[in-house]
């Protein structure tokens, strides 16, 4: 590396970093254009609002690098919504506390979800169906199951609870008074100015992508999941129990729509077929821009939430800055293609010695 | 030793008819939903009701169509429903301000459809630039351009349909071959003069101009795909791309212009979306269009692993899905149980395909 | 004694094809196997039933004079078989450490409960390997994408022999070496005899099998057509045998 000249070494760093630079820059350059974009609050927005795409983005990202691709985290966000609004407002009407309904609910809920993403892994993994179309069946399937569920009305009167938690943040802070977790102070202090730090729901899917994260990159299973999108023969010949794993990588894709789904129900207070619908997009996208081929063995989470970070601030800041979001399909649109005619051009800069 | 014999040919018998069964289940399959819903929807075994399913899977048939050349490459093309939305309200835009500009209703339609289908030329061309020349991965060269597509379309109309549209367009495209007025009058093209409007229900109209229009394009389609060199070097890329490269086909020149025959089927269909609904329509975020052509393709013996498809299958495909949704409508089943037959639908295709990899 | 490994009546259907018909063979522990064959005769195919890549439609395997039932790569590799394919298996975008380990990853526990892979015995444990085979690679954190087919070929040999094997597979193992590299994988096989391995060797390449194998197993469009030892043969009659009788007559 040492011996390489200065220009081929920036070469390099740019190939490598470009992702985080074009974050960088993006943001200051929405700093600029737009007011109130980098203070607290605005960046809580970012985190607030991208929770979907961090959490798909992080459900993609492991089918990704098994040479997958699942098309059905949308629908099944939706339908993981839905499920569990019904479940806790049928709770809540035949006299469950709100605390309650609200556990049961997200307990059955996260066991639910993970139905959709085991059929796709046993179509996939056992019976050999191309995960475009072994997922794409399972979106029309869950949307179809969504709509019947709620039959064109979104689920409401969900408990108040749900928005409390939904809309809440970890720590409420009165500059040189009081610090609470999860509940705003009391109400004494009213009229003092009170800092919001950091969202629940931001919290919860940060503890979930962390686990998984950690998971992809440090463990056996990790491992093997990039073992088998580099070369499933190899993989099998190894010994590694291919179908199994293929199946579990599904499972965790539902897994994460699921929360997400969770997650939008707490936020909005609903459950909605099309919750998901226009986020699948965006983390395909988003996996790609941080790295991942769609041939398989190539992908870290930590890129992806690079890559749903440059979608989120480009996405907050046409909103604050008012532009119509038509501008938004076209610049995700860009950026995709440049982000692979990057990784195109400069394979041999960007992975060399990682 | 002839036991054994015997009880081998036996089998062989058997498998062939399994195999037999499995090339044409979607036929079969077809045959047995009309059976089913002649039964379950009233009026469904009419033709009145036929006619209205071909003409409402023309769209289909066309980005079928259009999707059928890129699979069998090995690719995919994402874009094509959109490229449709860009095209269709393209052509609707420039048609309305020439006809509000005063110029004539068939020279604004005519300048509009054209220029509308030669512009959905460059996303196509761009696709194939992308994916021949930089290979860049089909899936994403084209979410690409779905995403861009989609933005300059709602650019264009600004969300909205675009519509005060000449009144001949609906005309041209919604129009039959053969008007027949029974025991009074016929004609061509047109519904005959002097129909009066209460009577206007017992008019038998015969043939579509739509169909006449898709079988016209995909005769051409299949004639291309199975007749000539062209044809031939496509399923020649999707066997073995480097086997192509070493046989001397230029591989980038025929990815570039399968793509932009893609953009322009889609491109077409967006125009004829112009005629059949009289305005220039975007295509709604989450309408799936390429997914259920895609979908379509596959159920019609596609392999998305490319070297394998044919148009005669994927027109079967766009039937079956259209017929199941006709037949489920009017049997008063709810929509919803519509996209779960699909998603059933289909995965059952490619387990077909799994059990029998070498028969289509 | 009994063969450390032997197949009886091994048959493997494709469809129609029967790609290895009815095959029987033994191979003693410290013995060299030389199977020799045209394209498509069958020997992956033969080889891959015993490795557990497929199952048989028909016959027994023994390993170690017990019968064995080889439902999958891991039981192979668990009674100690280990396999060099033809088609290397290597993921390309793993490293060098991590393909000689792949599947069998070194853990370490973390927090005394998280198990992680333990990149720093893996990477030490196959640099020893490496060295005992005298084979140069720059830095075993390259991705298998970057190196040449000699040197992949040399990482798929560290795998096998890492995990002390007691009988080996080397479907055309020099295949796409050098003539250096050639010598010392045949050196390598050598040793490997030497300390007890039972050895099959799939070859084109007459000399090489000649030069170490003790006994040569021929087939023929799935069948096993002849057995010799190599002492008693020679590259003339096993040509003859490789591309069948009429062929030998005509001659
Ligand atoms: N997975 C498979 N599916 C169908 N047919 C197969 C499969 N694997 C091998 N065959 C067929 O079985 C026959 C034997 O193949 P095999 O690979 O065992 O030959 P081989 O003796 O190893 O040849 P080579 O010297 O070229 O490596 C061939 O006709 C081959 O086409
Ligand atoms: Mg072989």
């Amino acid at each position: 590396m040492q011996s390489l000249p200065l220009n081929k070494r920036m070469l390099i760093f740019v190939g490598k970093y470009w992702a985080l630079m074009f974050l960088i820059l993006e943001t200051i350059l929405f700093s600029f254009l737009s007011h109130g974009f980098l203070t607290l609050r605005g960046i809580q927005i970012i985190f607030f609002f991208g929770t979907a795409i961090f959490l798909l983005g992080t459900a993609e990202t492991f089918v990704i690098i098994t040479g997958g691709i699942d098309l059905s985290v949308g629908f099944i966000m939706g339908f993981a919504s839905i499920v569990s609004a019904k479940i806790i407002v049928a709770l809540a009407n035949s006299g469950v506390s709100p605390a309650w309904s609200i556990s049961i609910g997200v307990v059955l809920t996260m066991l639910i979800g993970l139905i959709p993403g085991y059929i796709n892994g046993l179509l996939v993994a056992r019976l050999r169906v191309p995960p475009f179309i072994a997922t794409f069946s399972m979106l029309a399937v869950t949307h179809g199951v969504s709509e019947l569920l709620i039959q064109g009305v979104p689920a409401k009167n969900l408990p108040y609870l749900a928005n409390a938690i939904g809309n809440g943040y970890f720590i409420y802070i009165i500059p040189g008074k009081v610090v609470s977790f999860f509940n705003k102070p009391t109400a004494s202090f009213r009229g003092e100015t009170l800092l919001e730090i950091i969202p629940n729901v931001v919290v919860f899917s940060f503890i979930l992508i962390g686990i998984f994260g950690f998971i992809l990159k440090r463990t056996k299973f990790g491992q093997h999941t990039y073992a088998i999108g580099g070369n499933v023969d190899a993989a099998i010949r190894a010994g590694i129990n291919v179908k199994r794993h293929l199946t579990l990588i599904y499972v965790i894709s539902s897994f994460f729509a699921t929360s997400a789904g969770i997650i939008y129900m707490l936020k909005y207070v609903t459950g909605k077929a099309d919750a998901g619908a226009g986020f699948l997009l965006d983390s395909i996208v988003a996996v790609v821009i941080g790295g991942a081929s769609l041939y398989g063995g190539k992908g870290t989470v930590g890129g992806t939430i690079l890559g749903c970070l440059i979608l989120a601030v480009l996405e907050t800041g046409l909103r604050i800055m008012g532009v119509s979001t038509f501008d938004k399909y076209i610049a995700v649109g860009v950026i995709l293609i440049f982000a692979v005619l990057i990784d195109q051009f400069f394979p041999e800069l960007i992975h060399k010695g990682d | 030793m002839i036991l054994e014999n015997s009880e081998i040919s036996g089998r062989i018998d058997l498998q062939k008819k399994i195999e037999a069964v499995a090339k044409y289940w979607s036929l079969i399959f077809i045959a047995l939903l009309m059976i089913i819903f002649s039964f379950t929807g009233k009026g469904f075994l009419s033709l009145s009701n036929f006619q209205n399913i071909v003409h409402l899977s023309t769209v289909f048939l066309l980005l079928a169509g259009a999707e059928t050349f890129v699979i069998i490459t090995g690719g995919i093309d994402l874009s094509i429903g959109f490229i449709m939305g860009f095209s269709s309200v393209f052509s609707a835009k420039i048609i309305q301000v020439m006809y509000s500009g005063g110029a004539s209703e068939m020279v604004s339609i005519v300048v509009g459809s054209i220029s509308g289908l030669i512009l959905s030329l460059i996303p196509g061309i761009v696709n194939g630039i992308l994916i021949a020349k930089y290979r860049v991965p089909p899936f994403i060269a084209t979410l690409g351009m779905w995403g861009i597509t989609n933005g300059i379309t709602l650019k264009i109309c600004q969300g909205f349909p675009i519509s005060s549209l000449p009144p001949k367009l609906v005309e041209i495209g919604n129009s039959y071959l053969l008007y027949i007025m029974p025991h009074k009058a016929m004609s061509f093209f047109r519904i005959p003069p002097g129909v009066a409007d209460e009577n206007i229900r017992n008019l038998i109209r015969i043939f579509p101009s739509s169909l006449f229009f898709s079988i016209t394009v995909l005769t051409i389609l299949w004639h291309l795909l199975k007749n000539t060199k062209f044809g031939q070097h496509t399923y020649a890329i999707g066997g073995n791309m480097d086997a192509a490269i070493r046989a001397g086909i230029n591989v980038k020149r025929h990815l570039i212009y399968i793509y932009t025959l893609s953009a322009f089927l889609s491109g077409l269909a967006g125009v004829f979306n112009v005629f059949q609904t009289g305005i220039g329509n975007f295509t709604p975020y989450n309408a799936m269009y390429e997914l259920f052509a895609i979908a379509a393709v596959v159920i019609g013996g596609a392999s998305l692993m490319g070297g394998k498809g044919s148009i005669i299958g994927s027109i079967l495909g766009v039937l079956l899905l259209k017929i199941l949704e006709n037949g489920l409508q009017i049997s008063g089943i709810e929509p919803f149980y519509r996209f779960i037959a699909v998603g059933i639908i289909l995965i059952i295709a490619v387990i077909i395909d799994q059990l029998f990899p070498d028969l289509f | 004694m009994g063969y450390l490994l032997e197949v009886k009546n091994l048959t493997k259907r494709f469809g129609g094809l029967v790609a290895v018909n009815n095959v029987s063979l033994g191979v003693n522990a410290g013995e060299v196997v030389g199977l020799l064959g045209d394209n498509g005769a069958g020997k992956s195919t033969l080889i891959k039933m015993i490795s557990g890549v497929y199952k048989p439609d028909g016959g027994k395997i023994f390993f170690q004079g017990r019968e064995v039932n080889i439902e999958n790569p891991m039981d192979a590799l668990s009674m100690g078989i280990e396999t060099i394919y033809q088609d290397l298996a290597l993921a390309e975008n793993l490293n060098v450490y991590s393909n000689i380990f792949l599947g069998r990853e070194k853990l370490k526990k973390i927090l005394g409960l998280i198990k992680v892979l333990d990149h720093d015995y893996m990477m030490q444990e196959s640099e020893k390997v490496l060295k005992r085979l005298d084979i140069q690679i720059p830095s075993l954190k390259n991705k298998i994408r970057m190196l040449s087919g000699g040197q992949r070929q040399a990482v798929a040999i560290s795998r096998s022999i890492y995990w002390d094997a007691k009988f080996l597979i080397m479907d055309e193992p020099t295949a796409a070496l050098g003539i250096a590299e050639q010598k010392k994988v045949l050196d390598l096989v050598n040793l490997l005899k030497s300390q007890g391995i039972g050895i099959i060797i799939i070859s084109h390449q007459l000399h090489d099998v000649f030069s170490v194998a003790d006994r040569l197993v021929i087939m023929r469009r799935g069948v096993k057509v002849a057995e010799r030892i190599t002492k008693e043969t020679n590259p003339d009659e096993v040509v003859g045998l490789i591309v069948g009788a009429e062929t030998v007559e005509q001659t």
